[in-house]
């Protein structure tokens, strides 16, 4: 058998979106797949998306294109992005959709039985393909039954309730199999691997419970391989979600419909005002944003609501009752048209708060959201396209040969800033390309997993065991749970909405001590089996890790881009008026220099006394940056 | 206020908040550690039936939690883990139990709380008493307090063929077929299902099968192939799917009980699927009969 044709072993980590569609491609291509996740995969965050995916179709009359998407998407992202794979995966999302849809996924139709597609924020095209109001769960629905089918065909085998630890690594570097725990029996095992995915997803629980993100987003997995020498890049690129219901265990989504149709946000004028939000006159109100951005008023864009609400509360301690709270008010509005138009984020306030926002105002605050930075992924760009050579072995490959990333867990697509509805399309299109790419590294390989020596895989078991043992029998006083909460907070705090750099240092310095107080923790369990504290406690110590990376990459970047925002190095926008005037052509030149200095790739690499920063240039072939945004 | 002025003295003022947000942060801690002792807020006592491992016999234990206004049971659970100390004073192993999306779209979190099947996450401290009593989602087998193995599940979803056979997962360059916004709206219904066992829970007719043999595949895969049989392309196969559940364990073990269509969190219209199906398996048992 030729090396082109043999049959090899693939591992793919995580089972969300990402996962799925590698895990279709791979075994498609006829080579085995063995898929860890730590739960069954139809439980994973991407069944939380409830928006939309974005699709050029145009079908609504607004001659739109997928050049326009290729803009949306790299000036939305603040131009940090690499070109060539957003202009592939813009192109490539039509062929996504219909795919979805023959897979039997229910997307949501025009009375002319077609595809519906609706207005999501950040751009002037109904672009956003949806299935109800839970878009994630259908999607999934589908690549889960195609994934099971090949399972059931023996092409596939899922190992559910496991939890990737480490790679294992050959004399060369190259990856070459996984060190996973079977969270039932505590059984730490290696698995060898021709080459690996890693499909993990993002890391909002750095954030909890200020989060939107499942409990399995702890970025622990990324952070694992960046620890084994991954690169990890942009990672101070963080998406605060400016209206999630506040909660003690998350922070729930309310959609930016709510603003989008109507959805006032405002707090009382004086934050020791103690009535009712119904008693309090509209003249003792203040509707912050309409005030602030009379252009846009309420719909302004996720970062800029965000930091509006933020600075109410942080730092003129305006929030409702002097705390993290404003209001977001549908009660003026029509009630029949706000149950027909929002019924899916009224069910979910009513359900978790138990209180009906046609009654009274909702009480939000911003979330951590979705993390633009991750692993770092290579590209082979295509001259004859411009987009990325379709199956080159290079494509979302990490810096650790043999490694792959896609989904949330990588960094491509969304440079500073993601638009809504672009990250289910990233997840599916890059688990696609990521297999594709898995397809071709496997036929250049000559020697295969299985004829390596046992020495590295035994190592790696033996490492991974004495953690176990060390925190098993650790005779610290941590609680990981407790830790886990300070982390949460001291990220909220300082590594978040808005930052500064002696804030960022405090940070730098108390996620070291932090770290160390998690190298002595007291589990106050010793069951061998199934023990969730053991699992908890070893996310929590590779997610402080992680913190630490972001914190640095925050410190490092002296510039407002997208999600990052450092107010002391705003270039403020002139005032409105003449485009060609003085005023805005000296801006124009800052803008330019500015982008001359820092629009760059952030990379990280893990060094024994914390991560190293490097910066590296961004693939800038299609689209040359036009203009900053303005959205008074 | 223009905008500019704004983010200038926020620039000026973060000093001020961040010492406000590291008071937050131990405060947070503290707050955690609160609930246990505070008289101040309203206190429940949960009442946990726990089991160490699948092999173990069941055994209750009982704390007191005190609670938090718009708390669930995934929240308190939570709380718990903090310092997991029953009312007799006994710190214990934290209760192992399940939750992912906490928004009751993953179906993780299923148990039964006061005798009845829901998701934990999605039932507010505010509609239970101040006494809770929760087990284990039953017929399932148990791995450790409330977690259970729903593997069963996947296999009746195998067993259904509950999926599309498509040539493979790549464009066919050819455009969605049209589906009326009526039928749409019919199949988006089953299409809602998270997989959380509840229907099967209180289903009379899915017990605990013995292994090796074929028990009642239960409501929630019965749905999938209503679904699925619907689908354009979905449909090629129903023939096979109408066998698999003609066959042993299949549709014919439905009691009519109906408890099913009571429980579901996602209100799916079981009942109907099965009637439907019922009607399905009719005219393919005549098809089979006389050659359709
Ligand atoms: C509330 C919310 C709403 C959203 N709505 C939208 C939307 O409308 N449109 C949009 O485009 N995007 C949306 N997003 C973003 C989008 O949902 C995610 O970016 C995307 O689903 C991520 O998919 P994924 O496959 O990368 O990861 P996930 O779906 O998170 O899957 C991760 C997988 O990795 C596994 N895993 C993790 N760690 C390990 C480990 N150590 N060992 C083994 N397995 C592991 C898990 O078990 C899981 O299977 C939303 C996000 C949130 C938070
Ligand atoms: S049909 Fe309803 S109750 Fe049954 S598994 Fe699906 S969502 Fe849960
Ligand atoms: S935690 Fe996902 S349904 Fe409750």
């Amino acid at each position: 058998m030729s090396a082109a044709t043999a049959q090899r072993r693939v591992i793919v980590v995580g089972g969300g979106l990402g996962g799925l569609w590698a895990t279709l491609a791979i075994a498609g291509g006829g080579q085995k797949v063995l898929l860890f996740s730590l739960f069954e995969v139809m439980r994973s965050h991407s069944v939380c998306a409830q928006g939309g995916i974005n699709a050029v179709l145009d079908a609504k009359g607004q001659r739109d294109s997928i050049d326009q998407h290729i803009h949306d998407t790299l000036k939305g992202g603040s131009w940090l992005a690499n070109q060539p794979p957003v202009k592939s995966l813009c192109e490539a999302a039509p062929s996504l959709i219909r795919t979805f849809e023959r897979m039997g996924v229910t997307f949501s139709r025009t009375p002319e039985g077609l595809l519906d597609q609706r207005l999501f924020g950040g751009v002037k095209h109904r672009r956003t393909c949806f299935a109800g109001a839970s878009t994630g769960q259908q999607l999934m629905h589908g690549v889960d039954q195609q994934v099971r089918r090949l399972e059931a065909e023996g092409r596939v085998q899922k190992l559910e309730w496991w939890e990737f630890l480490g790679l294992v690594k050959d004399a060369d570097g190259a990856c070459r199999g996984v060190v996973a725990m079977d969270l039932r029996s505590l059984e730490v095992q290696a698995f060898r691997a021709d080459a690996v995915v890693l499909a993990t997803g993002g890391l909002g629980q750095l954030y909890a419970p200020q989060t939107t993100c499942s409990t399995n987003s702890t970025g622990a997995a990324a952070s694992r391989v960046y620890q084994q020498g991954a690169r990890f890049a942009n990672a101070e690129f963080f998406q605060f979600h400016p209206t999630a219901m506040l909660g003690e265990d998350k922070t729930r989504l309310m959609s930016e419909a709510a603003r989008g149709e109507g959805g006032r946000v405002w707090v009382p004028k004086d934050p020791a005002d103690r009535r009712e939000p119904g008693r309090i006159l509209e003249a003792e109100r203040w509707y912050f944003l309409e005030d602030w951005y009379p252009a846009y008023g309420n719909t302004v864009p996720r970062d800029i609501a965000s930091r509006a609400i933020w600075r109410v509360c942080r730092e003129l301690g305006q929030g409702v009752g002097g705390g993290d709270r404003v209001y977001l008010d549908l009660t003026h509005l029509d009630r029949g048209f706000v149950e027909s138009r929002l019924g899916a984020i009224l069910s979910i306030y009513r359900k978790f708060a138990g209180t009906d926002p046609l009654d009274a105002p909702m009480e939000i605050f911003p979330a951590a959201h979705y993390a633009m930075g991750g692993l770092w992924v290579d590209f082979e760009h295509d001259p004859a396209s411009g987009g990325v050579t379709p199956g080159s072995p290079r494509n979302h490959a990490t810096s650790i040969p043999g490694l792959y990333a896609c989904g949330e867990c990588d960094y491509g697509y969304h440079g500073a800033n993601r638009l809504g509805a672009n990250s289910l399309l990233s997840a599916s299109y890059s688990g696609r390309v990521a297999g594709e790419a898995v397809l071709s590294c496997l036929a250049g390989i000559e020697r295969g997993a299985d004829d390596l020596p046992a020495a590295p895989f035994q190592d790696e078991v033996a490492r991974q065991q004495a953690i176990n043992r060390e925190l098993m029998t650790g005779q610290g006083s941590e609680s990981p749970f407790q830790l886990h909460d300070a982390l949460g907070a001291l990220m909220t705090d300082r590594v978040g909405v808005v930052r500064d750099n002696a804030s960022l240092d405090r940070a730098i310095a108390a996620l070291a001590e932090l770290e160390g107080r998690a190298a002595h923790m007291d589990l106050r369990e010793a069951s061998p089996w199934a023990n969730q504290t053991l699992a908890h406690a070893r996310q929590v110590q590779d997610m402080i890790r992680l913190a630490r990376v972001m914190a640095a990459s925050a410190r490092a970047r002296d510039e407002c881009r997208g999600a990052h925002y450092k107010p002391e190095f705003e270039l403020p926008l002139p005032s409105a008026g003449d485009a060609d005037g003085p005023a805005w052509q000296h801006y124009r030149e800052r803008w330019r220099a500015e982008n001359a200095r820092w629009l760059k790739t952030t990379v990280a690499e893990h060094g024994i006394d914390g991560p190293r920063i490097d910066f590296e240039p961004v693939d800038l072939s299609v689209l040359a940056p036009d203009r900053p945004r303005d959205y008074r | 206020m223009s905008a500019i002025a704004g983010v200038q003295r926020l620039a000026l003022r973060v000093a001020g908040f961040d010492r406000a947000g590291h008071g937050e942060a131990s405060s947070r801690t503290a707050a955690a550690a609160e609930r246990r002792d505070s008289s101040a807020s309203r206190s429940v006592e949960l009442q946990i039936r726990r089991q160490d491992t699948p092999d173990a016999s069941p055994y209750w234990q009982c704390f007191r939690v005190a609670t938090k206004p718009g708390d669930n049971v995934v929240s308190v659970l939570r709380a718990l883990r903090l310092d997991p100390v029953t009312v007799d004073g006994e710190r214990v192993d934290p209760v192992a139990f399940e939750h992912n999306c906490m928004e009751e779209v993953c179906g993780a979190c299923a148990m039964l709380i006061d005798g009845r099947p829901k998701p934990a996450c999605s039932t507010l401290l505010a509609e239970l008493g101040s006494r809770i009593r929760l087990e284990p989602l039953p017929k399932f087998p148990v791995v450790r307090d409330l977690m259970v193995d729903r593997a069963r599940l996947a296999e009746s979803l195998e067993r259904v063929q509950a999926w599309v056979r498509l040539d493979g997962p790549w464009d066919i360059h050819e455009r969605a077929p049209r589906i009326s916004q009526r039928q749409w709206a019919a199949d988006y219904l089953y299409s809602r299902c998270m997989s959380c066992g509840i229907c099967l829970a209180a289903c009379p007719q899915f017990e605990d099968a013995p292994a090796g043999e074929r028990g009642f595949l239960g409501p929630a895969a019965l749905a999938q192939v209503r679904l699925l049989n619907a689908h354009p392309l979905g449909r090629y196969d129903k023939t096979e799917r109408l066998h698999a559940i003609m066959a042993e364990g299949g549709l014919s073990d439905c009691g009519n009980a109906q408890n099913c269509v009571r429980v579901c969190p996602k209100d799916i219209p079981l009942t109907t699927a099965i009637g439907e199906l019922g009607r399905q398996t009719t005219v393919q048992a005549l098809k089979d009969l006389f050659g359709g």
